[in-house]
Order: C-alpha cells, then sequence, then structure tokens
C-alpha cells in the first residue's frame, strides 16, 4: 500500500474534519471510526481527485468504507 | 397555554466592529470610539465606497479551524456571540424542548452564495462545496446556534432586512409567551460585506461615500451627514422566564417589557416621512410593556445617518412619546456603522445595558444637529442615567418598511 498516497489521504482528512492525521490508518472507517459525516466525505472525495487528478463517481464512493479502500482505488486509478 | 410572567435578559453576547465580545464592545461605545475603517481588501479598491466596519476580531482567531471552515461568516460571528452569551447566563441546565433559538439575518450567507458562484463560473459545478447550501441558507445562523444549545423548542430565523435582529428577540419573547420555552438564546447577525452588497447598496445612494474620512462618516442627526455605513457583527441575549432566572440565582441585566412590530406600507426602500409605521411600532412596545410614554428615559434609535431616515424617526419618536419627551437618545450606528440584520440586536444589547450600568452611549461625529431633529440627544459624551425604575426602547426599521421596538425596564 501507498503510504505516500495514505499519507495525502491523512492530510486530507485533517483539513476537511480536524481528524489527527495519525488516526488517519488504512482499516479505520470514515464513517463508523473517524466520524465523518455524508457532507465531510464529499469533500474528501473532491480534494482526493483534486490531489491525484483522478475521477472518483458517486457510484464508487459507497465502496470506499475504510481508509484502506479508499487508498487502494486511488492507487489502481493513477497506476 | 401562555406565561404571563416576566422575562428577563440574563445573559449577552456580542462581536463587533468596535469588539470582539460584549464588554468591549460596550467599553468602546461607552468611550465614544469609532470602528470604521477603510477596508483592507483588495476587491474593494474600485469600489464608489471603500470603507465599513470590520469585526475587531477575525472569527478565524476563535473558533476551530475545522468549525470555522464549515461556516459563513455571518455564522461564525453568531455562533461565538451566543457561546459568549450562554457562559455569561452562567449556562444556564434547560430541557431541550423547553430551549429556543431565535436567530435574524437581513442577508444570510451572501458571501458563501457569491464566492461559490465564482467557483462554479471558474472550475464549473462539481467543484461546488457540499456545505455550500448549509452556509448560504438565511435561516443557517439560527440553526448553527440552535445546535449548539440543543435548542429542540424551536428555532426561527426572522427576515426583515434591518430590524431582524430585533425582531428575533420580539420573537424569542413571544416563545415564552406562547409557554413553549423557559430559556431562548435570541439575536442577530450578518457577515454582508462584499463588492456586491457594497455596489447595490451605494447604487441607491444610501452609502455614505466620505472615503477621505471614515470614521467621521457614520453621523446620525448631523447637518452634513450623508448616508449609512455598513458593518458586520453579531449580538445575542439570552432571555429567560423572571421564575426560572431566580430559581437558579441568575443575574439579571434588566426586564424585556414589550415589542410593538408594524409595517409602513410605504414604499420598498423609502421610510414613510411622517414616521407612523414607526410611532406605532413604539406606542405598541410601550402599551405590551404597560408603562406611560412619558416614562422613557432612553431610546437607543435606529439613527443611520442617512438624510431622510433620521427625520422621520425623530418625528415618531416624538409622536409616540410625546412632543415634550425627555428621553435621551443615542444614535450608537455613529461609532458601530450599521450591522443590518445585527444592529437591532447588537443596539437592544446596548440598551440593556444603559439600564444596567445607567449610562446612556454617545452619539459621535454630531457637530451640528440638524434643527429638523427635535430630540435630547446624547452628543459626543455618554449621560448618567438616573436612580429608579427607568424604561428604555430600541427602535429598529428595515427595507421594505419594517418597523420594530422594543421595550426593556430597569431589574432593581
Amino acid at each position: 500500500m501507498s503510504t505516500e498516497i495514505l499519507d495525502g489521504l491523512a492530510a486530507i482528512v485533517n483539513e476537511v474534519a480536524g481528524v489527527p492525521v495519525a488516526d488517519v490508518q488504512p482499516d479505520k472507517a470514515f464513517i463508523d471510526d473517524l466520524d465523518i459525516d455524508s457532507l465531510s466525505m464529499v469533500e474528501v472525495v473532491m480534494a482526493a481527485e483534486d490531489k491525484w487528478d483522478v475521477k472518483i463517481p458517486d457510484s464508487e464512493v459507497k465502496n470506499l468504507r475504510t481508509v484502506g479502500d479508499a487508498v487502494a482505488f486511488i492507487e489502481k486509478a493513477t497506476a | 397555554m401562555s406565561y404571563a410572567g416576566g422575562i428577563v435578559v440574563t445573559g449577552i453576547g456580542a462581536t463587533t466592529p468596535v469588539g470582539g465580545d460584549a464588554a468591549s464592545t460596550w467599553n468602546a461605545v461607552i468611550a465614544g470610539h469609532s470602528g470604521i475603517a477603510t477596508l483592507p481588501y483588495a476587491w474593494a479598491d474600485d469600489l464608489p465606497v471603500r470603507f465599513g466596519g470590520v469585526l475587531a476580531v477575525d472569527p478565524g482567531d476563535v473558533l476551530d479551524r475545522v468549525e470555522a471552515r464549515r461556516l459563513d461568516r455571518s455564522q461564525q460571528s453568531a455562533l461565538i456571540a451566543s457561546r459568549e452569551a450562554w457562559a455569561d447566563a452562567g449556562a444556564p441546565t434547560v430541557e431541550p424542548e423547553r430551549m429556543g433559538t431565535v436567530v435574524g439575518t437581513g442577508i444570510g450567507g451572501v458571501i458563501t452564495l457569491l464566492d461559490a458562484y465564482d467557483v462554479l463560473k471558474e472550475r464549473g459545478p462539481s467543484r461546488i462545496s457540499p456545505h455550500t447550501v448549509p452556509m448560504l441558507m438565511p435561516n443557517g445562523p439560527a440553526a448553527v446556534v440552535g445546535l449548539e444549545h440543543h435548542a429542540a423548542a424551536g428555532v426561527h430565523s426572522p427576515v426583515s432586512a434591518c430590524a431582524s435582529g430585533a425582531e428575533a428577540l420580539a420573537w424569542a419573547a413571544r416563545m415564552i409567551r406562547d409557554d413553549r420555552a423557559d430559556v431562548v438564546m435570541a439575536g442577530g447577525t450578518e457577515a454582508p460585506l462584499h463588492a456586491l452588497t457594497i455596489a447595490g447598496f451605494a447604487s441607491m445612494r444610501a452609502l455614505s461615500p466620505r472615503n477621505d474620512d471614515p470614521a467621521a462618516a457614520s453621523r446620525p442627526y448631523d447637518l452634513a451627514r450623508d448616508g449609512f455605513v455598513m458593518g458586520e457583527g453579531a449580538g445575542m441575549l439570552v432571555l429567560e422566564r423572571e421564575d426560572h432566572a431566580r430559581a437558579r440565582g441568575a443575574r439579571i441585566y434588566a426586564r424585556y417589557l414589550g415589542a410593538g412590530m408594524t409595517a409602513d406600507a410605504h414604499h420598498i426602500a423609502q421610510p414613510d416621512p411622517t414616521g407612523a409605521g414607526a410611532a406605532r411600532a413604539m406606542a405598541a412596545a410601550v402599551v405590551e410593556a404597560g408603562v406611560n410614554a412619558s416614562e422613557v428615559i432612553h431610546v437607543n434609535a435606529h439613527a443611520t445617518s442617512t438624510p431622510q431616515g433620521d427625520i422621520a424617526e425623530a418625528a415618531a419618536i416624538r409622536a409616540a412619546l410625546g412632543l415634550e419627551t425627555n428621553a435621551w437618545v443615542s444614535g450608537t450606528k455613529s461609532m458601530t456603522g450599521h450591522m443590518l440584520g445585527a444592529a437591532g440586536s447588537v443596539e437592544a444589547m446596548f440598551t440593556v445595558l444603559a439600564l444596567h450600568h445607567r449610562i446612556a452611549p454617545p452619539t459621535i461625529n454630531l457637530d451640528n444637529l440638524d434643527p429638523q431633529i427635535e430630540l435630547n440627544v446624547v452628543a459626543g459624551k455618554a449621560m448618567p442615567l438616573p436612580d429608579g425604575d427607568l424604561v428604555a426602547l430600541n427602535n429598529s426599521f428595515g427595507f421594505g418598511g419594517h418597523d420594530v421596538a422594543i421595550a426593556f425596564g430597569s431589574y432593581a
């Protein structure tokens, strides 16, 4: 798993929702563990799209339950 | 069901161009300090009016970063003022179902709206923040404050231009009178400083164009007044049932005695020159207060510093309180500028503090009293008020012809 993408995502989650960077780990669920609400999740997705120049369709967002899911999606999309 | 007992003010909070909280705001106003200056923004450089009343303390320096980024500036100010008012009231224990919130605004999240429109044009619809709608909706400040204080009795947001903040207090008292709430957080907020709003008000010729001397531009009742000065801010009051406040040993600033709410039915933006609607609002407030008009010792006037508005209000005060009225009239917008939807609540706070500290704030920049203003104006320096039971009025009027007057009484 790319630590570069994980670190970038942690910075975004911190910026958007104030979650400490160290708490943003691959096994953590955005909603259940990190207390990201649906609006903030949209912000995370928008910021990730900007940062890695990828498209994350709404149909995919519901599959990104954990931070690890998101890292894997971005890895694949930028490969 | 209804409640016929007393209603009292037990907490105050504010953030304004003259101070970041209620105490610093009050001290600045009593000292006659102006909060008006050249706008420190590059976007203002090409405007016909390039000055205003910017918050003395930026909300971004007070709120948590993540909290601030999800709130429009008007919501940030409202939240800051409401937290101060709540702490000032002693953070009472209230069942959510008995806690209410009423927060008015003139324009709502206009900066959010216009900034988002810039994003839409430049970057497209996919880049619009999911927080855009909650940040721009005019009930947003009331909702944010209501969430903060778990106000489940009801959250309301009157929108009546520059009378919004005062109207909020009247509806808050109504919630208590209707026995829907024991405690209500009420006030107004506005964050209108944007090129478009300034251009719009300037196009109406409503703003003073005194770019070369901003601190002297807001000059209610002065012969050389030439328009109002736009400012931003928020003011919040905690209104509470008197029995509830006494039972918990709360410090009480003043009594809320009554309100009058009328309309000019005259013109969308011009005040009725006879002041008839404003006079009816003041008379109604005095009637609900159960006092005689001659007992009113102090009026915090709307007094925006426009040529026609100040004269119409002066006529209304004399019509409502009597030609021989001895009331001391203060025009505090001379110092704060006109905070639009926040003006009524910040000035209600001034009225409450005038009764509590027994001193009426000054009207600054009053060099030559307009002879058409036949009132006892508190000019230049603050004026002590006497001992004993005192009654004071706060006037607020808004584009659209809204007239609101609130009566407060001293609390011995």
